[in-house]
């Protein structure tokens, strides 16, 4: 009962990973139509400059990891610029086919940057694990962490969207791009913001990732970036909610799949449950049924 | 009087009662029609009345909530779209869609084949079955567009045509299934005058030559009382007024619905 | 009235076969003449491989228009068929019968997933249907990884733990090991026969795309709705172009197998990086233009060798390269600006032609 406790709260922990990610396919999806494939690479980037800024050069947390933020958070919007801007209206494959170029460069450029040894990442949090029910349960600091800034994330994110004039804009531009421009709204600033704020959470979460599992390669964020796009389809691609609550299940069921069944099956089960889920709710959990008008 | 005109045993569609409702809004409440065969029957009524779901329920797009359907003495109530086409129903769209990439020729020959088809085998050995079909495909897709005086721009990408060809490669298309009603969603949407005109024109035409009995749904009111020989007035998803097309013209209850109190 | 689009289309596969046949001729004689480097000589069976993978892919997502993630996994099981066989039942056989009943069994059963898998797949859309189908190239991959096979005189012994509990006899051999693969494989792959099962492929696709099946396969792409009210069966047409696909992904899977001496199932073999890099050959390539597609698959299997001595800065390039050239092709942009360049081009040669007339 203790272990299931424990192995329950790690994918709760891994499971925030995945929404915090998760977050930023969900809301570029909702906002620019497009399938990201270069967000998990961001994650990668975040990563690499916490290492960077507070091994090598010494400076404090904190400040790594505003540096981190702001770093992606101007990648994110340079990228869209370049790579996605001169595509709009353009076929969404030919989109998806540019952010898979895209996300080969990100890989490529910290291979030759950081080299392709793996570099062993300092946890960002240090103070004491807690040990629950007379020492059976211990949660690592790093998982309180996690699970923390997950949740503040997500009621930031909310009171963003539901309280700001740009939040409301996302939200237009997410229902009716046409409608939306007709409205008055700056569509192009409104995704420029949406790219911003995905990947500045794409930071936050490969500082949470490393921290984690404390091991940093230019691979780094294609699977969990793969596992959080999954976990956005999961839960309905395009529904804040439904990122969220993707990503928990997600982590969860990997975490108990692992413990359990077989940590090579892993995957296999998130994705096997991932196809189940579409079956009976072709648009996730929280996705809303379009129809097509005739 | 239009009771005793109609025998039973010339009644070609028969809907009973058609209901539908989306999240509670009933957008088709109780519909019934009885449309004799070879005739040229009129749905019409103000926007969001209801004409295209009625469509939608006879061709099996939606399944109705309640009510009948019965095609030349068969009950095909609650079958697929695909299968309601082979049971002997066509129609035609109100946004036009066509295989927009496929040439015109295609767009009627893709309508074709599943009546005149050959096997996959045949396909990939090009088998002399698949020559000799594929021919006849090819002479019989040309007849029907000289119909509609398309058969020049048989090769062009339908993507290509005017929107009037459009409209009429869309008719050609569902003609060529062979239906035993067709059903016309508003054709003259976007034409005008002189395109209506001829229009008319190529609607009687197809009636003659295809011998099929036609539904439309239109707006224009002169093309309506010009070529309709009786309609139904749709209001909110109900049934206003049938009957006779002057006769329905005439009533003070469907000039309100259309021009408001 | 005379139709022309016959002759178009004979046109187009006539020359598309003449240019893989002129491809294979000049590799030959360069082969002959000594003058292909060994690294060249290595990528031969793999332009075959690719081109076929493009292909078949090229007919689900131009031809269909269904965008899918998880061909690798249909190549994964055609390799794994083929080299179970040829570590069986194709041991005791001469090579060429090895090697025709293993295309053959890797066809029929990477297409029988094909069907099983289309079955929950196709009745997704867009990018659901994307995830799922990414999501069982992944299952495939990480399952076959997993499976230890082994046989002796009682039988099959079938373990998803490891090669002792297979519980073999002392006469048995074990095939599957895991993450290890299969090892010891024939390595009777050619050119000669990667250059016959790329033609085998084009003459089906080509010949289905221009009949009746690729004409409703095309109608549901262009209009879904439309094509069901003339009587066109959506599913079943969209399963017959994902079951060939997946089919001829499992012979160019079995050529893969019979071109290595061991087999894994590891992610840089199958997983859906390698999924997305076919994905990459279709669409520059271009969208439903088979021929394109062995083009580009062809010129991406050669340009990243060609750009070795770049060392670290290959990929680099590689990546620049496609999103310029994404850029270039779709932007709508470049797309205006090619169209006035070409009007402009074409009025010189108008005011060049008024004279001639």
């Amino acid at each position: 009962m203790s272990s299931f406790i424990s192995f329950l709260i790690n994918g709760i922990s891994l499971g925030s990973v995945y929404a915090i990610i998760a977050l930023g396919y969900t809301m570029v999806y909702g906002i620019a139509k497009m399938l990201n494939f270069a967000h998990g690479d961001v994650i990668m980037v975040g990563g690499y400059v916490v290492f960077v800024a507070s091994s090598t050069y010494g400076l404090p947390i904190w400040l790594s990891i505003v540096l981190s933020v702001v770093v992606c958070t101007v990648l994110g919007i340079t990228i869209e610029r370049i790579a996605y801007k001169p595509l709009r209206g353009a076929s969404s494959l030919s989109v998806l086919i540019t952010a898979i170029g895209v996300s080969y460069f990100l890989q490529n450029a910290a291979l030759i940057i950081f080299g392709a040894d793996t570099k062993s990442f300092n946890s960002v949090v240090d103070f004491p694990s807690i040990s629950l029910m007379g020492g059976k349960v211990i949660i690592s600091d790093e998982t309180i962490v996690t699970i923390v800034v997950c949740i503040l994330v997500m009621v930031l994110l909310t009171t963003f969207i539901n309280k700001t004039k740009t939040g409301q804009a996302m939200l237009a531009v997410s229902a009716d791009r046409g409608a939306a421009t007709l409205m008055g709204i700056n569509v192009n600033k409104t995704i420029a913001v949406t790219f911003a704020i995905g990947s500045g959470l794409a930071a936050i979460a490969g500082v949470l990732l490393c921290s984690a599992y404390p091991v940093l390669s230019s691979t780094t964020g294609s699977m969990p970036g793969i596992k959080a796009f999954t976990a956005a389809v999961f839960g309905g691609i395009g529904s804040i909610p439904g990122a969220m609550i993707g990503g928990i299940l997600l982590g969860v069921i990997e975490n108990l799949s692992k413990a359990y069944i077989s940590s090579q099956l892993s995957d296999p089960i998130v994705f096997g449950i991932l196809i189940i889920l579409l079956l009976f709710k072709p648009s996730g959990l929280m996705g809303k049924q379009i129809q097509e008008k005739v | 009087m239009s009771d005793i005109a109609m025998k039973n045993d010339d009644i070609l569609l028969s809907a009973e009662n058609l209901s539908i409702s989306f999240g509670g809004l009933k957008a088709v409440d109780g519909f019934s029609v009885k449309i004799k065969r070879g005739e040229l029957y009129g749905l019409i009524g103000p926007n969001g009345a209801g004409k295209t779901t009625v469509f939608n329920l006879l061709t099996g797009v939606y399944k109705p909530d309640m009510g009948s359907i019965i095609l030349d003495g068969k009950n095909i109530t609650g079958k697929k779209n695909t299968e309601i086409n082979h049971e002997g129903i066509a129609r035609t769209f109100q946004n036009i869609r066509l295989f927009s990439n496929l040439s015109v020729l295609d767009n009627v020959k893709a309508a074709l084949d599943e009546r005149y088809g050959y096997s996959i085998f045949d396909s990939i050995f090009r088998t002399p079955k698949f020559r000799r079909i594929e021919r006849e495909l090819d002479e019989k897709a040309l007849s029907i567009l000289e119909v509609f005086d398309l058969d020049k721009l048989a090769e062009y990408k339908a993507s290509q045509l005017p929107y009037g060809q459009q409209r009429k490669l869309e008719i050609a298309r569902a003609l060529a299934t062979e239906p035993k009603l067709i059903l016309l969603d508003e054709p003259a949407a976007g034409m005008n005058p002189q395109e209506t005109a001829e229009l008319m024109d190529t609607i009687a035409l197809i009636r003659r030559e295809f011998s099929v009995t036609i539904l439309l749904i239109e707006h224009d009111m002169k093309l309506v009382s010009g070529i309709c020989e009786r309609l139904t007035v749709l209001n909110f998803g109900q049934i206003l007024c049938e009957g006779e097309t002057k006769a329905v013209l005439n009533d003070p209850e469907v000039i309100k619905a259309y021009l408001g109190d | 009235m005379k139709l022309k689009y016959k002759k178009k289309s004979l046109r187009y596969a006539l020359i598309t076969y003449a240019m893989v046949l002129a491809f294979y001729m000049v590799c030959e004689v360069m082969l002959r003449s000594g003058f292909m480097s060994s690294l060249m000589k290595g990528l031969l069976v793999p332009i075959c491989y690719y081109s076929m993978l493009a292909v078949s892919l090229n007919l689900v997502v131009g031809i269909s228009g269904e965008l899918s993630l998880g061909h690798a996994g249909f190549m994964c099981i055609g390799a794994f068929a083929g080299a179970i066989f040829a570590q069986t039942a194709g041991a005791a056989l001469p090579g060429w019968a090895e090697l025709f009943i293993a295309i053959i069994l890797g066809a029929v059963i990477a297409g029988i997933f094909g069907f099983l898998i289309g079955i929950p797949v196709l009745r997704l859309r867009g990018d659901y249907l994307a995830i799922v189908t990414l999501a069982f190239g992944e299952i495939i991959k990480n399952v076959i990884n997993v499976v230890y096979l082994g046989i002796d005189s009682k039988g099959v012994h079938f373990s998803m733990k490891d090669s002792l509990s297979l519980g073999l006899e002392p006469d048995g051999v074990t095939i599957i090991k895991g993450a290890q693969g299969i090892s010891r494989l024939p390595r009777n792959a050619t050119f000669t026969l990667g250059i016959v099962l790329l033609i085998i492929a084009l003459f089906i696709v080509l010949n289905l795309i221009n009949s009746r099946h690729g004409r409703a396969i095309m109608a549901i792409r262009d209009n879904r709705i439309a094509a069901e009210s003339i009587g066109i069966s959506a599913s079943k047409y969209k399963m017959l172009a994902f079951v060939v696909a997946s089919a001829i992904a499992g012979v160019a899977g079995v050529l893969y197998s019979h071109n290595l001496s061991t087999l894994q199932s590891s992610s840089s073999n199958f997983g859906y990086n390698q999924s997305i890099m076919m994905l990459v050959f279709v669409v520059l390539g271009g969208i439903g233009n088979i021929r394109g597609s062995i083009i580009a698959a062809t010129i991406l299997t050669i340009l990243p060798e060609k750009l070795r001595f770049l060392d670290d800065y290959r990929m680099l390039i590689y990546a620049v390269v496609l999103i310029v050239m994404m850029l270039f092709n779709s932007a709508p942009a470049a797309i205006d600006f090619r169209a006035r360049m070409a009007a402009k081009f074409a009025r010189h040669r108008n005011a060049g032609e008024v004279e001639d007339e």
